[in-house]
């Protein structure tokens, strides 16, 4: 049961994470939490799809239709993120101060949390539908032990749950105005990280080759299948024994973000200083 | 101008997708069985790119995974799924069953 539970709560983790900080993030605009919902339901779909077609998804594309599946998801779920951060750039400053007065930037927002929605969905499906072949599994062999495996991943599913709620009541303790910026570093590192794993699959179907050799191996130090590795590898992407392209193309997106974000961001002095001044 | 972008890419991902096997990449083979894999500790030369075909004889999924390989990938039951897996020094590297891990596990041998 055990054995279960532990197997089941590593799926979720990711997924969890990333519910607990998208909530954090759209904390207070409208219709954030619908969209979260919708996300998570679009996601739990969208596993037992993936799931129950596991079969044909490997076979297409002669053989690499699983990886080119994940990378492409993966990938969707970085422009997503970097969507997002280059939105909050533009449009932070003025729903910090002002929430929801200015009718343009509600507007553009409700895009930029759909974008995040997508997110939410995306992480659901991926992990939810390796939970999804594992319980089948379970289920098909149908022997004693069953009965025992799936309470286990009951458990395990609860307490998947249990890091959402974890991450989005410690992410909104954190001051409004704080936030904002914490949560941009978190969306920067997890888009790297997601682009990093997205390589990977790219790498084992062979669409990709170059840069294979291992950068550094610190799996004697923190592995990335512990626990607090594995919370590590979906918040900053840790990887113990990451391949140099990963390495690159983590560096090549938080490099992107923060300068999009850079380029996109107001002339804030200039707007800011107008400000109390006529309130003065 | 975001989506045109992100269909492009995917398109180029699409037309760069097909297999691109290394023409001197070693093939091996392993399969699943009643949750062992057979052989456990398969060989391959050193330097060279292999290729891992996973072949699943149980009715049930599992999830070939390792993390000195680097991969991790669904194999339905009873279906077939390929690898590529990068040029190794040799030694040791171990695979298992992401849901079985405790009693499906095996060694890719590197001499």
């Amino acid at each position: 049961m055990l054995g279960a539970l532990i197997i089941v709560f590593r799926e979720v983790i990711e997924a969890g994470l990333i519910v607990g900080i998208v909530m954090a993030v759209t904390k207070g605009i409208a219709g954030s939490r619908l969209l979260v919902a919708l996300g998570v339901v679009a996601g739990l779909i969208g596993a037992s799809l993936v799931a129950a077609f596991a079969g044909a998804l490997g076979e297409a594309l002669q053989g690499i239709g699983q990886e080119v599946f994940n990378a492409s998801i993966l990938m969707i779920a970085v422009v997503m993120l970097t969507w997002h951060n280059v939105w909050m750039a533009k449009h932070g400053r003025e729903l910090a101060n002002e929430v929801r007065l200015v009718g343009d930037a509600v507007r553009t927002g409700s895009r930029s949390i759909t974008a995040l929605g997508v997110v939410v969905a995306v992480a659901v499906m991926r992990e939810g539908s390796e939970v999804a072949l594992f319980l089948y599994g379970l289920v098909a062999s149908a022997n004693s032990t069953s009965r025992e495996l799936i309470e286990g991943s009951l458990i395990g599913l609860a307490l998947g749950c249990a890091v959402t709620a974890v991450t989005y009541l410690g992410l909104v303790t954190i001051p409004t105005k704080r936030l904002f910026t914490v949560t941009t570093v978190l969306i920067t590192f997890l888009a790297a990280g997601l682009a990093a794993q997205a390589v990977l699959f790219l790498q084992q179907a062979g669409v990709v080759t170059a840069l294979g050799q291992t950068a550094w191996d610190t799996s004697g130090i923190l592995s990335d299948t512990s626990l607090f590795g594995r919370v590590l590898h979906t918040l900053i992407g840790y990887a113990d024994q990451p391949s140099v392209l990963q390495v690159v193309v983590y560096a090549i997106v938080v490099t992107t973000i923060f300068a999009l974000s850079k380029a996109f961001a107001p002339k804030a002095p200039a707007m800011r200083t107008r400000k109390p001044a006529t309130a003065g | 101008m975001k989506a045109s972008i992100l269909l492009a890419a995917l398109a180029a991902l699409a037309i760069s997708s097909a297999p691109s096997l290394a023409a001197d990449a070693t093939l091996v083979k392993v399969s699943l069985k009643d949750h062992h894999f057979v052989p456990a500790e398969p060989t391959a030369p050193a330097g060279k790119p292999i290729t891992i075909e996973v072949t699943n004889q149980d009715t049930t999924p599992s999830e070939f995974e390792s993390k000195t390989l680097r991969v991790e990938k669904v194999v339905p039951g009873g279906g077939k799924i390929t690898l590529q897996i990068r040029a190794l020094t040799p030694g040791r590297y171990r695979f298992f069953d992401d849901y079985h891990e405790d009693t499906t596990e095996g060694f890719l041998v590197i001499q």
